[in-house]
């Protein structure tokens, strides 16, 4: 049966229903089958093939305080092996179905089933604490979403924050000074929030008001932000580090009866504030920009800024709050690198996380959940990385340095395709 | 409610679009502005929406002085409008489109979507205008995007409704329900400002008529006291050949050549199904048929920017299945697109870039590698007074330009290259009976130096104006092929898909020779 597009109503929502034929089909859900087919047949000839048939891998999968649980010893060989089949039939599936619908989450699983392979092979002989792994990967992880959501924020609105870098600088800086000042880690988070805000509304203003390119306001705020930063740790907070740079950290808060779960209990039930503090800001941003009043206009505003103004939104007011909550977002999570996890501020020591937190929302499509997920991508990555540096499964350490960009790329790259930012993204708005 | 303009005064630089306007529109009146193209009509309205400050004048909303600081502000005394481009977030549903800065939420915040959903299934069957809620309104013909603009103003219960152009992109059928909106909203107690170019229109339901000539107005009739002929003078200046003539065809060779071609919607449904044709040098093929038969889809692929599911293209022998935009313009293909904001314009740029587009990296307008930008601008100004295109300088961005003069802008382009096939999509829309008059000459001109010209429209008047023959598309395939001889009555019926005169519908022997001379351009009264 075939739906042609006509004019009446009830014809064109014929035509949106089920009965309609697709002689397009998604090209793309093909190449994500095709690329698990490929993952598959390496990991057979890798992980299985080259592997001698007593080889065994031990898995720990426990961590206080969750259950224990008692280690996980495997075949490589048979695991490896069965892995790799069940990622090959995934891909199989993915080209003989061609449907767009589920194929994502099909990918994510047989991604997932080759990754497994993987660890499984590079544990050969040895112990791999895998629950240690996945509560690296959150660690790594947490920063990114701060990051992205910022990004997010900002360019749903129409402006580009490539200055999240700088934006983390300030907060990471800030937190770890104030918090190590008053003695309050809470005053440090409210600082970096205060600091990174303060960077969003430069932003705002010299992007809005004076229409100043977005990206060249970016590049200079990251600039300005290096600098000072590193100015003043050398001047201020080197001479005193005791006084000055010695905050605490926030502990970790354990969810009662959660933290106990075996395996995922301690992973994700037992962190500190800034990594629930990212779940929480995850879920509202998701839920404000695609379910709400304000988040419908921020999209229009985003999209087509002359529509909105003519329906009485002011563009550049819902632009100005949305730059400045950004920075306020980025800024906590720079204060998450120092007052969440190192306990001091070092010169540079986001070391370019702002920009792969601005990549992980490009290829989350500017969707928050999206960014989520290219996020914890990059975690992981870093995490394989530097157990695989414990192993020692004879890569050299450059190149494992490298994987955690190289993986996300390959993936994303595959898995994401042609993107789409708002239409209005990065131009500036005058009214007549 | 009673809207008064009074002494309105708008200028942009030195270039003064509205000079000292006054006029009064009554409750329940239907008040027609006519204009030229960039007589500041559009101005004019966006002053009164609060999108644009005057430099003099008041605007007076029920005798009390309203100097809105922004459109919301108007929205809320109760003026809606219609804009000539849509005002619309293509991404959004038309849900979306139609609350947004009117949302309806729950308690918590949380948009009511259902709520919105309903409201407009209310209004759509009130007013009798269809469309589906949760389609995107970037899949959607121009003529629903126009209904959901329609929908927009109604569900914020406007009082004034201004509709600029809005019948620029309907069908016949479209219109006349429009007018059964417009009428009832009168009868109801709300007043309408309606801009149109069609004489036609404004005979049909104008209470009184305003007419505006350069930024001033000229006079104000009734349609009583007026006539087409009359109107036309009083906007142009001078008398208009409402006429356009047209010898009879004489067709040469196939230019183009279409065999089995099969083309997917972006939803991947069938939208040109099969279509066989054939279209001879020296000839004008007019395709009629309702909005969202397939023509888009049909003008894209023959213009290369959509690919052929199956089937073939040949172009003077050449078979160009499967070209790009680039080859197909190397080719001797000109397009007029059916949206010239999104397809035919760089807005941001000058109208002298625009108009060499398609040529910029070519001799003579580049030169080792360089632009040659004297060339550009001796170019942009003949092109200016040729075609009449009423721009403050043609450095200015084509933004800047009237919604009629950015039309002419894009013409001018797609008629200035030597070209074997023209395929023009509502190449008259927005234009006034002058500019409309000088276009179909320009048309026929190419037809009698040899091209193969393919117009799409869905104004009957056009169609059969300018039509050697006329192709009828319903449901993707073409339901006949006609001579403009045939009846409005016949072929608007082929159009609905019933009584398909001629079923043969392969390659069908050109009606030369009897074309009347002397097809009446557009305007006549059924
Ligand atoms: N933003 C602007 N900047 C400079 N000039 C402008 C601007 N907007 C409109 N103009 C000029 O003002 C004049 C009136 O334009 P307007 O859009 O009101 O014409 P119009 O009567 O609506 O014409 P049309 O029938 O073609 O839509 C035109 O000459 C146009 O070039
Ligand atoms: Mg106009």
């Amino acid at each position: 049966m075939r739906a042609v597009r006509a004019t009446a109503g009830a014809e064109v929502a014929e035509a949106t229903g089920a009965a309609e034929v697709r002689i397009v089909s998604g090209g793309r859900v093909r190449g994500m089958g095709v690329f698990l087919v490929l993952l598959a047949a390496l990991a057979i000839l890798g992980f299985v093939l080259r592997v001698p048939a007593k080889a065994h891998a031990t898995f720990l999968l426990t961590a206080p305080p969750a259950i224990s649980v008692a280690p996980l010893t495997m075949s490589v060989r048979w695991t490896a092996g069965v892995l790799a089949v069940l990622c090959g039939a995934l891909g199989v599936l993915l080209v003989v179905r061609r449907q767009q619908r589920g194929a994502y989450l099909l990918f994510g699983l047989g991604f997932a089933l080759f990754l497994w392979a993987f660890l499984v092979w590079a544990a050969r002989g040895a112990q791999l604490n895998f629950v240690e792994m996945l509560v690296t990967t959150l660690i790594s992880t947490t920063p990114l979403v701060f990051g992205a959501l910022s990004g997010v924020m900002c360019e749903r609105s129409g402006v580009i924050n490539i200055a999240i870098e700088g934006q983390f600088l300030a907060g990471a800086f800030l937190g770890a000074m104030i918090g190590s000042v008053s003695g309050d880690l809470w005053l440090g988070m409210l600082a970096g929030a205060v600091a990174g805000g303060l960077f969003g509304w430069l932003l705002a203003f010299l992007a809005l008001r004076y229409a100043v390119d977005q990206i060249i306001v970016g590049v200079v705020i990251v600039a300005f932000c290096t600098g000072l930063t590193n100015f003043l740790t050398e001047q201020v907070l080197t001479p005193d580090q005791t006084t000055l740079n010695s905050p605490q950290t926030f502990a970790p808060i354990a969810i009662p009866l959660f933290d106990k779960i075996p395996i995922l209990g301690p992973v994700l039930f037992d962190e500190n504030i800034f990594v629930y503090l990212a779940a929480i800001l995850l879920v509202v941003v998701h839920v404000g920009l695609f379910r709400t009043r304000w988040g419908l206009r921020v999209r229009a505003v985003g999209e087509h800024p002359r529509a909105a103004e003519t329906v009485g939104i002011h563009v550049l007011s819902v632009r100005y709050r949305n730059v400045i909550l950004g920075g306020v977002i980025a800024g906590i999570g720079g204060a998450s690198f120092t007052i969440g996890s190192v306990g001091e501020f070092s010169s540079e020591m986001t070391a370019g996380l702002g920009y792969v937190a601005l990549a992980a929302m490009i290829f989350g499509r500017w969707r928050p959940f999206g960014a989520l997920g290219a996020s914890l991508l990059f975690g992981f990555s870093v995490s394989l990385q530097s157990f695989l540096a414990v192993l020692n499964v004879g890569i050299p350490s450059p190149f494992l340095a490298m994987a955690p960009y190289v993986i996300t790329i390959a993936v994303v790259s595959g898995l994401v395709g042609r993107v789409r930012p708002p239409a209005a993204d990065g131009a500036p708005y005058r009214r007549e | 409610m009673r809207l008064e303009l009074a002494g309105i005064t708008k200028r942009f630089g030195t270039l003064v679009a509205n000079d000292h306007v006054s006029l009064t529109v009554e409750p329940g009146e239907i008040h027609c502005l006519l204009g030229e193209n960039g007589a500041g009509k559009s101005t004019l309205m966006n002053v009164v929406f609060g999108m644009l400050r005057p430099d003099e004048g008041e605007v007076l909303v029920d005798g009390e002085v309203f100097r809105p600081s922004d459109s919301g502000e108007a929205v809320r005394r109760g003026i809606g409008m219609v804009h000539q481009h849509f005002m619309l977030v293509p991404l959004f549903t038309v849900a979306e489109n139609v609350v947004l800065g009117f949302e309806p939420t729950r308690r918590t915040g949380i948009l009511d979507r259902r709520r919105a959903r309903s409201e407009i299934a209310r209004l759509s069957e009130e007013f009798g205008l269809e469309v589906d809620p949760d389609a995107t309104v970037e899949s959607l013909p121009v003529g629903v995007q126009q209904r959901v603009e329609i929908l927009k103003a109604l569900h914020r219960d406007a009082q004034v409704l201004i509709l600029d152009e809005p019948t620029a992109v309907l069908t016949p059928q479209e219109i006349e329900s429009l007018f059964a909106i417009v009428r009832s909203l009168a009868a109801s107690g709300r007043s309408v400002l309606f801009i149109t170019h069609k004489l036609k229109e404004v005979m049909a339901v104008a209470d009184r008529i305003t007419v505006m000539r350069l930024g001033k107005v000229v006079g104000t009739t009734t349609p009583g006291e007026s006539d087409e002929g009359g109107l036309a003078s009083m906007m142009v200046g001078r008398t208009v050949e409402l006429v356009v003539h047209k010898e009879p065809a004489q067709p040469g060779r196939p230019v183009l050549r279409l065999r089995n071609l099969t083309v997917a919607d972006e939803r991947g449904a069938v939208a040109v199904d099969g279509l066989e044709i054939d279209v001879h040098a020296g000839e004008i093929l007019a395709v009629a048929g309702v909005q969202g038969n397939g023509q888009t889809e049909l003008v894209e692929a023959l213009t290369g920017l959509r690919p052929v599911v199956s089937g073939s293209i040949e172009l003077d022998g050449t078979d160009m299945t499967g070209s790009s935009p680039e080859e197909m313009l190397r080719a001797g293909v000109a397009h007029v697109p059916e949206d010239r904001q999104r397809d035919g314009l760089v807005l941001a740029m000058s109208v002298e870039d625009n108009l060499v587009l398609d040529v910029y990296n070519r001799a003579p307008f580049a030169r080792l590698g360089s632009r040659a930008l004297d060339v550009v601008h001796a170019n942009a100004l003949e092109k200016l007074s040729a075609f009449d295109i009423r721009a403050s300088s043609v450095e200015s961005p084509v933004s800047a330009l009237s919604g009629g003069n950015q039309q002419k802008v894009v013409v001018a382009r797609e008629l200035s290259r030597e070209i074997k096939l023209l395929v023009a999509s509502q190449p008259t829309r927005g234009l006034d009976v002058g500019s409309i008059e000088y276009v179909h000459r320009q048309i026929v001109a190419e037809r009698d130096k040899g091209v193969a010209v393919v117009i799409v429209s869905s104004e009957l008047d056009e169609v059969l104006a300018l039509g050697d023959r006329i192709a009828v598309m319903f449901r993707g395939r073409i339901v006949g092929v006609v001579g403009p001889e045939t009846g409005r009555e016949a072929i608007g019926l082929m159009m609905a898909g019933s009584g398909a005169g001629a079923e043969d519908v392969g390659p069908v022997v050109p009606a030369g020779g009897r074309a009347p001379a002397g097809a009446r351009a557009g305007r006549e009264s059924s």
